[in-house]
């Protein structure tokens, strides 16, 4: 193939030169040429390797469907793999580069793997590359990804920004041709939101630099009156956007390509936007897509789709070849040879399958002055890396062979509608033997297809029948449809009749899946080992699987597989068509959730004080919070340790914000709580805390936590921080369906309040100097004790409970208050010697004291696993009392909670098993480690377990096994209250 | 998918939380461990209409009865659930 | 028939592989068998497959509503593991993972398992503690594993964010080097022709329409093409347990079908040489043999037999993506797609003889079918051919739940859509 650039005609701006690289070539072009047109029109032939065999390949189409020419633009961490020539827009520098060749596309030595062609046939990975040894596969593996694959990642992180955007209209058309034009129009006259998307720069589709008129004037001016009066109607037309996929409920995904067609941008616009719309109806004109003809030699560079050389010349002005011949076997491919002979590039022949051939096309074969070779088809190809001559025989073998010398082939098979969208909300397509192809099945939903997807392919036609679809789609909506005008189209071929022919066979492969190098043999090969399901089919040769997802080959291979069985394609069936239409990025689907904004981050209100303040910060769940205040040259055990010494010896504060809140008012919360509860809670007075185990509906822990009786109808409840969501969920699960006539509200106020433990044998005094009252003696707010009080006159809650086993105080503030109130906390109790602690050290003083939290409450665990079946009621039914009580929660061999101490004294890690024998024979696990610490309190290494039979196992030395860090320590099983386990200290 | 919250209006699925099969009924607190555990684990799992629970959990927090078939996604019908399902099926006589 | 080497390949080669013949026979059902299998996925291919080879019961019919390894097997991420928690469960994946890799020769069919490594993320210290539970339970079951720090994470995933600044900093790993993927289709093509050598009937285009019964005993099956006689009736069916369940007369089970969508990108050259999984929320990739960057996350949420996702989880799993190998944001969604999950109660699998007599069950995988495919047909030929479960697949009892010994990996309870 040898194009060049016409001397006028096409849309391109000839007065704007742009110049690129292809290969670190600089070439030249034009504004308004797409990277295909350019290369061509610089006679580039040779564009790609194949996937499989490397075979040369040039351009094939003009559209999405390209399987061939598919390139690597940009560069570095702007580098876009697989991104094919013909949809990407010429702008001043673009950078392509070919892929899958090395070191050159022209010399590409992963080409030597052709001589094992006749091996590497379907399915041929899955009968060898089994032996000699079990691995073996592990062996030829790295070999066979280096040569698979298609374009490199880019590398380092992409620098630039996508969008999402929420979108709704009435009706949306997709696809910007005539029948979707006619349909927005229409649409658009009865009073409907309309959004138009097309996939091209601009709209018009088949009709954009055409030749046919329209209501007497050339269609280009029809076109710019119709999106003219689109505008005035309001209609939000979308260029450059693809819609991918069609989802539940008439939301449709798309992507508009804002600025890739740019050479450069100001940065104020993202680089692409994921459009997610909802539309109350939908009108589908998705065209039709070209199909090749099956022939040996049919992947030589130069030989293209008919409609695509046509395209070429009178939409950028490019003639493909010098000697340009055409392959058909139906009418609809007449068009091109009248188009490209006004367009100054004529044919040297047209050479048609079929013997008898209509009149019309004779016709417009002889008024161009083309020779006519009927009855023929094309049997080989003859040229290295281009085209540059044709065996022409007789159907099925027959008749002699003649050479022809082209440079450029121009083939069309037929039409197939692209039918994606509507096979994602709706029935299986349904094979038209007009068309022999396949069209839309039935709607699932509401949407109506019109145009070339809907098998209508002339002009006419199509603008008929998108005013109809625009018609009904606003009905559909509910408003009136305005007359449709009636539009006068000059006149075309209307013919079609194509024959059957799935595959010409010869010497030489013939490809039906160009890019996947799936050849009509390879089909045959799987149809002959009973891979005859089409699913099978597609599988078996890996055909359609390749980024073009089988626009042009998919229906051919049917085709192919239909031969000599009775019911023909239509048996056959396709495959599901999935989303995305074609690839999307990446990048435009997670928009700006990405990096740091991955996932909302949350924030205590004193976040800021403990970042400033040396804590080394943790996420736990979506929060973050401080595990410890490090001092300078201090390690995070130094900080625990001298953080948790300081709150048994003196006093200290931790950030507890994170934890649940709920408020839960009524006159029946009192109740609700008793049957949430599984201790009893009909007692509790105004005034006191209690302590509350809940459970799953199987028995299970769901959370434990404190619950304070504010006053006669209102409570507040505290739950763990990562139960904070579900338990508000179960306790509105069980108001809304279990006990709608309680009279109860709950409501999540976690975020609303700032919280703060202070804990310590000086925490009084420090509350004494803080509160605005004076009087919080051990009478005046005895332990579990609640009342309101203020600080600076903020009102605050002061609950007396410990978590820690001192003597200790929660402060609840406003969370606007937060940080106020914990730098006076700070500030008061300097005096009294407090230092903040983070959960390291919280951890430190539960583990010493037993006390349950996230590592033993792993969802698999009932108080009867956690020492804690003496908190459900004997007297009352609760919420999951009906399971608490199983034979396997009973079991004797069930886990039950012990504290370890580590003989040696090496630090116990949290993982390691519980086992009975030493390092080299553990024997089986008898439990885990839960949590671990070292005990300021006992000068110790500890850790809670959970061990099998464990409160019979108390007093025995057992062994911390952690084979995965190479660690084998002896421990006491002790019990797992360590320290004052009578709770005098914060009883006092 | 878009549900039609009783309440707010029709809204995008991702401000609801799926609450699961609704044509289970709680048995009594304190109902035999068997009634229970048919309950607790016991699934009819059709391929067609299926009753279940959604709450609009990012908007007016009502739990909603939804009839939704599992093979089309196509929602049948959109009850408010809880404390104001009477009075909502008195208004809306579906 | 002839066996697959690169001999026959290069001796029919000579012949334009004109001689090959089909890989399993397209069998008519006899009206009687030993063995009737329900459901030609993977589990159904394999139990017909060890039924023969292990037991010598080759009278044996598996029955496909449609084309065989049209369900899960076909549509999963290829993950195999073993990297499992508790004791029930390791021995069993375990178990599976030894057949994985010694499963191309004994099928004489190249299923391409690659033990590439499978790495879990940790973002916490926490969830390390977690991870060296598992790994010493695997450890203490025989069963290799890694710690790694998170210079070891850099190292084996070179496009990983590990940075500090990341929104969750990478602390850790879990890595499992036997793991890793195989070829899913090949899975069910492989032991298809397997059974079909032992001779068993694959019979396709054979959906069951009720059950054949005396008593309360299962005698047999009604289908499209005739009724069918069997002594056993083995059923293995993953996403429709339910509703062939419902045509015996057991109309509640202790599953839900859940959808969960997968997603293949273009390919590209080789980029990510592990399978990695993202702890911080749920995210698994890895990179097939053909390029594709191959990757998952959570379910939709809610019942559905669609086989078809939705957009929120699309922009959640992409965006998971994203955030863990920044360098993919430009590369290219080619497909992505929704299989059925029979997610059953705790996450785990059921595989057991009964509920009725003459009936045997094997449902429930949630996300654990494709890599449990050799030990799931293996122990479940077993239960049928002994009628007594082994003791791999005693604990995957149907009535573990009632009574108090669930396999809750995760812990997240009896809901099927938290697993």
């Amino acid at each position: 193939m040898s194009g060049y650039r016409l001397a006028d005609g096409g849309l391109v701006d000839r007065a704007t030169a742009l110049s690129f690289t292809f290969d670190g070539k600089r070439l030249d072009g034009f504004a308004g040429d797409t990277l295909a047109s350019a290369l061509i029109a610089n006679g580039v032939t040779l564009v790609g390797r194949s996937f499989k065999y490397h075979r040369p390949r040039g351009i094939l189409s003009a559209g999405t469907e390209e399987p061939n020419a598919l390139m690597t633009l940009g560069e570095g961490s702007r580098a876009e793999p697989n991104i094919p020539a013909t949809t990407t827009e010429l702008f001043e520098g673009l950078v392509a580069r070919s892929q899958n060749r090395w070191p050159s596309l022209g010399l590409d030595l992963l080409a030597a793997t052709r001589p094992l062609a006749p091996m590497l046939v379907a399915g041929f990975y899955y009968k060898t590359f089994m032996g000699p040894t079990k691995r073996s596969w592990m062996l030829f593996e790295p070999f066979i990804r280096r040569a698979a694959g298609l374009g490199a990642p880019p590398t380092g992180a992409d620098p630039d920004c996508y969008d999402r955007r929420n979108h709704f209209c009435d009706v949306l058309i997709v696809g910007g041709g005539p029948a979707g034009i006619a349909a927005a129009l229409q649409a658009a006259r009865s009073g409907a939101r309309v959004t138009l998307a097309d996939d091209a720069a601009a709209p018009g589709g088949a009709l954009r630099g055409s030749r046919t008129r329209i209501d007497g004037e050339p269609a280009g001016a029809w076109l710019a009156r119709s999106i003219a009066e689109l505008d005035a109607l309001g209609a939000t037309r979308l260029p450059r956007t693809t819609v991918f996929g069609y989802y539940d409920h008439q939301t449709l995904g798309a992507v508009e390509r804002v600025t890739d067609h740019l050479a450069t941008t100001d940065g104020s616009s993202p680089r692409q936007r994921y459009w997610i719309v909802r539309a109350r109806h939908v009108v589908l004109c998705a065209g039709a897509v070209e199909r090749p003809l099956v022939f040996p030699g049919n992947d030589r560079p130069g030989v293209m789709l008919a409609d695509a050389v046509r395209l070429y010349a009178y939409r950028h002005g490019v003639a493909c070849g010098r000697k340009v011949a055409l392959f058909t076997n139906n009418d609809s491919a007449y068009g091109v040879v009248r188009d490209l002979s006004a367009a100054g590039a004529p044919l040297t022949a047209v050479i048609d399958a079929r013997a008898e051939i209509p009149e019309a096309c004779r016709r417009a074969a002889h008024d161009a002055g083309v020779e006519l070779i009927a009855g023929s088809v094309v049997r080989g190809t003859h040229g290295g890396r281009s085209l540059s001559a044709l065996d022409i025989g007789g159907v099925g073998g027959s008749g002699t062979v003649r050479r022809l010398d082209v440079d450029c082939l121009a083939v069309s098979g037929g039409w197939t509608p692209r039918v994606h969208l509507a096979s994602q909300m709706g029935g299986p397509p349904t094979f038209d033997a007009r068309l022999q192809s396949f069209l839309p099945g039935a709607p699932s939903t509401g949407w109506i297809a019109a145009g070339a997807m809907a098998g209508t392919l002339e002009t006419a036609g199509c603008l008929a029948e998108g005013a109809d679809a625009g018609d009904r789609a606003a009905r559909a909506v509910g408003l009136e449809p305005t007359a449709t005008p009636d539009i006068e189209v000059s006149e075309e071929l209307t013919g079609y009749q194509p024959l059957v022919i799935p595959a010409i066979r010869g010497r030489g492969k013939a490809f039906v899946d160009l890019q996947n190098d799936v050849a009509a043999s390879d089909v045959e090969l799987a149809r002959r080992e009973g891979y005859v399901s089409v699913e099978h089919l597609k599988r078996y040769t890996t055909l359609g699987m390749a980024t073009d997802q089988g626009k042009t080959s998919n229906v051919n291979a049917i085709a192919l597989m239909a031969e000599g069985r009775a019911g023909g394609s239509a048996e056959v069936g396709t495959t599901r068509f999935r989303a995305p239409y074609t690839p999307v990025t990446l990048g435009a689907l997670a928009g700006r959730h990405t990096g740091a904004h991955f996932q909302a981050e949350r924030r205590t209100p004193m976040h800021d004080w403990h970042v400033a303040n040396g804590a080394v910060m943790s996420p736990v769940g979506p929060w973050l919070r401080p595990r410890a205040y490090l001092r300078a040259g201090e390690t995070l055990r130094e900080a625990y340790i001298r953080e948790a010494g300081n709150v048994r010896e003196q006093v200290g504060v931790c950030d507890v914000s994170t934890l649940g809140k709920i408020d839960i008012q009524g006159p029946d919360a009192g109740k609700f709580l008793n049957r949430v509860y599984s201790n009893g809670f009909k007692t509790l007075a105004v005034g006191k805390a209690r302590y509350g185990v809940m459970l799953r509906d199987d028995g299970m822990l769901l959370d434990d936590g404190t619950t304070w009786r504010l006053d006669e109808t209102a409570y507040l409840m505290t739950t763990t921080t990562g139960a904070a969501a579900p338990v508000m969920q179960h306790l509105e699960r069980l108001l809304n369906v279990a006990w709608p006539n309680l009279q109860v509200n709950v409501t999540s106020t976690t975020s609303h309040w700032a919280s703060m433990s202070l804990a310590g044998p000086r925490a009084r005094d420090v509350l004494a100097d803080l509160l605005d009252e004076t009087d919080v003696s051990g009478d005046a707010l005895p332990f579990m004790a609640v009342r309101r009080s203020s600080i600076a006159g903020v009102p605050v809650i002061v609950a007396r409970l410990s978590f820690s086993g001192e003597l200790a105080y929660e402060i609840f503030c406003g969370a606007g208050y937060g940080l106020a109130a914990w730098r006076r906390v700070l500030e008061v109790g300097a005096a009294h010697g407090i230092m903040p602690y983070g959960t390291e050290a919280l951890g430190t003083l539960r583990i010493e004291k037993g006390h349950i939290a996230g590592g033993e409450m792993d969802g698999r665990i009932s108080p009867h696993h956690v020492g804690l079946a003496g908190m459900l009621s004997k007297r009352k039914p609760y919420f999951g009392s009906a399971l608490a009580n199983r034979d396997g929660l009973l079991d004797p061999e069930r886990y039950e909670i012990v504290g370890l101490v580590s003989r040696a004294g090496e630090p116990l890690r949290a993982g390691a098993h519980v086992v009975s024998g030493p390092a080299g024979n553990p024997g089986p696990s008898q439990g885990f480690i839960s949590s671990t610490t070292f005990s300021p309190a006992l000068g110790k290494e500890i850790a809670l377990a959970l061990v099998k039979g464990g409160d019979a196992r108390r007093g025995e030395v057992m062994y911390a096994a952690d084979p995965v860090h190479r660690r084998h320590l002896e421990v006491d099983v002790v019990s797992p209250h360590f320290h004052d386990p009578d709770g005098t200290r914060m009883k006092d | 998918m878009r549900i039609l919250c009783p309440c707010c209006g029709e809204r995008d699925a991702r401000e609801f939380t799926y609450c699961g099969d609704a044509s289970r009924v709680m048995p009594a607190l304190d109902a035999e461990a068997d009634a229970w555990a048919a309950y607790v684990w016991g699934r009819k799992n059709p391929r067609g209409p299926h009753e279940e629970y959604w709450q609009h959990a990012h908007g007016c927090r009502h739990w909603l009865r939804v009839t939704r078939n599992t093979e089309t996604h196509e929602i049948l019908s959109v009850l408010l659930e809880g404390p104001w399902r009477a009075r909502h099926e008195a208004k809306d006589p579906r | 028939m002839a066996k697959y080497s690169i001999f026959s390949l290069v001796l029919n080669s000579l012949t334009r592989h004109r001689h090959w013949r089909p890989a399993w026979r397209k069998a008519e059902p006899r009206p009687e068998y030993d063995v009737v299998v329900v459901g030609g996925g993977g589990h159904g291919l394999a139990t017909a497959y060890y039924l023969a080879k292990e037991h010598g019961i080759t009278d044996v019919a598996v029955l496909e509503k449609g084309w065989i390894g049209s369900g899960n097997v076909g549509r999963n991420t290829t993950l195999v593991r073993s990297n499992y928690m508790l004791d029930q469960t390791v021995p069993f994946y375990e178990s599976s993972l030894k057949r994985w890799e010694g499963l191309s020769h004994e099928l004489n069919y190249n299923v391409m398992f690659s033990s590439r490594g499978v790495l879990n993320l940790a973002h916490a210290p926490s969830q390390l503690d977690v991870f060296t539970r598992r790994a010493n339970s695997m450890m203490l079951n025989g069963v290799d594993a890694e710690m790694l720090d998170t210079d070891g994470v850099t190292r084996l995933v070179p496009n990983l964010d590990t940075s500090p600044g990341a929104r969750f900093p990478v602390v850790g790993g879990l890595l499992q080097r036997r793991g890793g993927t195989a070829r899913h289709d090949a899975v069910a093509w492989g032991y298809a022709r397997a059974a079909d050598r032992q001779g068993v009937d694959i019979v396709e285009n054979c959906e069951i329409e009720g059950f054949l019964r005396e008593g309360d005993r299962i005698t047999g099956v009604v289908t499209r093409r005739g009724e069918i006689r069997a002594r056993k009736v083995a059923v293995a069916v993953a996403g429709s347990t339910s509703q062939v369940m419902a045509l015996a007369g057991i109309e509640k089970l202790p599953i839900e079908s859940h959808v969960l969508q997968a997603f293949v990108s273009e390919g590209l050259k080789p980029a990510l040489d592990t399978v990695v999984t993202f702890g911080a929320g749920h995210l698994y990739i890895s990179q097939s043999d053909k390029g594709g960057l191959v990757f998952g996350g959570d379910l939709d949420g809610y019942n559905s037999y669609a086989q078809r996702g939705n957009l929120p989880v699309v922009e959640d799993v992409v965006s998971a993506a994203v955030a863990m190998f920044p360098c993919f944001s430009r590369v290219r969604l080619l497909r992505h797609w929704g299989g059925l999950m029979d997610m059953s109660m705790d996450g785990q699998p059921i595989i057991t003889k009964g509920p009725l007599d003459g009936l045997y069950l094997n449902c429930g995988w949630c996300y654990e079918g494709f890599k449990a495919t050799p030990a799931s047909g293996w122990t479940f030929a077993w239960t049928i051919a002994r009628d007594e479960p082994h003791a791999l697949n005693a604990p995957f009892r149907l009535d573990r739940f009632r009574n108090g010994y669930a396999l809750d990996e995760k812990g997240r309870g009896p809901y099927p859509g938290h697993h």
